[in-house]
């Protein structure tokens, strides 16, 4: 791969992440547990797009194909999609959704405070914005964890539940290939790699206030930032959220 | 207009004679345009009629999530996509203010909530039409925002103040949604044939039901006589559904799209639009609980409160039992 | 059992020095998750800025009396003082 490939694959890893958690969480709208929680997990799922819009932006940019960041959310398929299955397993129940959105915040809080320091202006300026915004989704979903980790025997129960169920997809986000290092040796982004001690000690934190107990295994499901393997879950997702730019190509919406 | 066929409590307008001391003292403060604030006396029928007027409002916001809600995983850029997710949050945060000022009269938002979700107070008749194509997302904000804004511009005056500054707020956010559903459905409008099919169908299906939202004709009501009178009533249902008419039809011309009634047209002597009635068996169907979408956005709103209980005790009971450890360590 | 999370009332300080201003309510099950429902509720997250938040149960309004010599609108202004909550500044004069 080329220095430009390399980098584009890296752009996709952290703008498909964005879009496909965006759209899960947006899937909530007016049917969330009350109307607070409803407005918040909008708040996020915005917030979430707007970082999509950057990431997918610049990759088209890098791409250097004339292609938007619609082109490139709407218009590829499955397997050119680079997030980690964690974004894209279906939402469960609340629980299971602050869940997984509690361990992406983790590494993603870790990754853009990173990315800040990136040798490339344009990622550390998208770094710098994101950052802000996922600062708070983390405090959010960590205190939301807490909450019903620690609230009554079913809450408890249910989150006990949501983590066993997405601890398999946690390690995805940590494994290093030949992108991570060539980004990593260049200056851009770190190696995932050395992320892990940071997010262990933050998760095992607030988990353990949350009496919650992580599962005695470090397996880990693989394939979806390398595009070798997503869950059958995305192309029913892909489904939904391309179906009018692939039913009416060529339109101005 | 999200509260339709308010049963005003009471028996109608009284004279100054009939009236207690207290209430024509009340009345007087709201003839001086005064707003009654939660702590005020207030007669009994004004608080009640409020209550079923502020919680339709506040249900038809909630409620009004869904037809649009639908749309959002199907929105065909990144842009529109975030522009409805806002659009539709804000819909959650209406239904926030105006339960909050329903609170300040001394009914809760959970017991409200259960009244909507038993059917015994009801939203308003459009939300239970369907959105069947992504112009239906234009109709809606151009349409059916556009019909409520009519309403809820004057309501920013309406007497009770809780409820007058809720809407100040709304209306705010409100003349957004409009514009950008305009914006979307010209884009549909202006684009391929078959967008322009897409924009000419919700249209088509949109029209009669937003006239519907205004409400039958009240003009000789007594009821809405006694709601005008305490200002939470500002115009009538057919001075309203007129105004909209007006305004629409010019929009409607821009865009190249013809208004689903052939016996529409400019009246010089009134200084009106002529336009055919909506067809009110129909509407007494929806309100009823027979419109197309009834059954599903009742049940929607029903698998979110129940699906969500063992949220809101949850964190509850994480709040007690803090606060139960604060108070242990003092 | 009645399970309903209190409600709460939301003053925010904008970023220019003003005092906390009263800007509506929400419902959450303690203070801090008070504090995080308003800045998604009511400042949409703006930064800079400060809330306060107090269960709605412990503010002691005064009652306003209706009778007699109090009920004169010239005179006690009753619609400059409202009770509950402030309209918005950006809205102006109503």
């Amino acid at each position: 791969m080329t220095r430009d490939e390399t980098f584009l694959q890296f752009l996709l890893r952290m703008g498909d992440n964005t879009l496909i958690l965006g759209h899960r969480v947006s899937e909530w709208c007016g049917h969330a547990p009350v109307l607070e929680e409803d407005i918040a997990l909008a708040n996020t799922a915005l917030d979430l797009i707007g970082q999509t819009q950057m990431w997918l932006g610049l990759a088209g940019e890098v791409q250097g194909e004339g292609k938007s960041a619609d082109d490139l959310a709407f218009l590829r398929d499955a397997w050119d999609f680079r997030n980690v299955l964690l974004v894209e397993v279906p939402n469960g129940d609340f629980g299971r959704t602050l869940m997984r959105q509690f361990l992406f915040d983790a590494w993603h809080s870790i990754m853009l405070g990173r990315l800040l320091k990136s040798s490339d202006d344009r990622v550390a300026a998208i770094a710098e914005k994101a950052s802000k915004e996922v600062a708070y989704h983390l405090e959010r979903s960590s205190d939301t964890v807490v909450g019903l980790g620690d609230g009554t025997e079913e809450s408890h129960r249910r989150m006990q539940e949501a983590l066993d169920y997405l601890w398999p997809y946690v390690g995805e986000m940590f494994a290093s290939d030949e992108v991570d290092a060539e980004m990593a040796a260049a200056g851009v982004a770190p190696d995932p790699a050395s992320l892990r001690e940071e997010y262990d000690s933050l998760v095992q934190r607030v988990l353990t206030e949350a009496t919650l107990t992580i599962p005695d295994s470090r397996f880990a499901h693989k394939g979806g930032r390398d595009g070798r393997m997503h869950t059958e879950h995305l192309g029913h997702l892909l489904t939904q959220m391309q179906w009018l730019q692939r039913a009416y190509p060529g339109a101005t919406w | 207009m999200y509260a339709q066929m308010i049963k005003t409590a009471g028996t109608g307008v009284k004279s100054r004679e009939e009236m207690t001391e207290q209430e024509r003292a009340f009345q007087d403060k709201i003839d001086a345009d005064i707003k009654i604030e939660p702590k005020d006396w207030m007669p009994d029928d004004y608080r009640a009629t409020l209550i079923r007027q502020i919680g339709q409002h506040a249900h038809s916001e909630i409620v009004g999530q869904l037809p649009e809600g639908n749309w959002i995983t199907r929105a065909p850029t990144l842009e529109r996509k975030a522009i409805l997710l806002a659009k539709v949050q804000d819909e959650a945060g209406h239904g926030l203010y105006l339960y909050c000022a329903a609170e300040t009269l001394g009914v809760s938002r959970d017991e409200l909530t259960e009244m909507l979700l038993d059917g015994r107070m009801k939203y308003s008749s459009i939300f239970n039409y369907p959105t069947l194509n992504w112009a239906d997302i234009g109709a809606v904000g151009w349409l059916v925002d556009g019909a409520a804004i009519m309403n809820q511009v004057p309501l920013q005056r309406t007497s009770y103040g809780p409820y007058s500054r809720a809407m100040i707020r709304i209306c705010k956010e409100e003349s957004f949604h409009q514009r950008q559903g305009y914006d979307a459905i010209r884009k549909m409008a202006e684009g391929t044939p078959e967008q322009r099919k897409m924009a000419q169908d919700a249209l088509n299906r949109f029209w009669y039901p937003s006239l519907m939202m205004f409400g039958p004709s009240d003009k000789d009501s007594v009821h809405s006589a006694q709601s005008m009178a305490w200002k939470i009533k500002i115009n009538t249902n057919d001075e309203l559904r007129q105004k909209f008419v007006d305004q629409t039809v010019p929009q409607a011309e821009y865009l190249g799209l013809t208004i689903p009634d052939p016996d529409l047209k400019w009246n010089e002597e009134r200084g009106h639009y002529d336009f055919t009635q909506p067809d009110w068996s129909e509407f007494f169907d929806v309100i009823k609980g027979n419109g197309p979408c009834n059954t599903d956005r009742l049940a929607a709103r029903n698998k979110a409160w129940d699906d969500g209980k063992w949220v809101r005790d949850g964190l509850l009971e994480h709040a007690r039992k803090k606060r139960a450890r604060k108070v242990a360590a003092e | 059992m009645k399970n309903e999370w209190p409600l709460w009332e939301i003053f925010i300080r904008g970023q220019h020095g003003m005092s906390h201003r009263h800007v509506g309510s929400l419902h959450a099950p303690d203070a801090e998750m008070a504090i995080k429902n308003a800045r998604d509720v009511y400042t949409r997250r703006n930064e800079g800025v400060s809330i306060w938040v107090v269960e709605a149960n412990n503010i002691t309004a005064s009652s306003p009396s209706d009778k007699g010599p109090l009920y004169e609108p010239s005179e006690s202004k009753v619609y400059r003082h409202p009770t509950f909550f402030d309209i918005p500044e950006e809205v102006g004069a109503m």
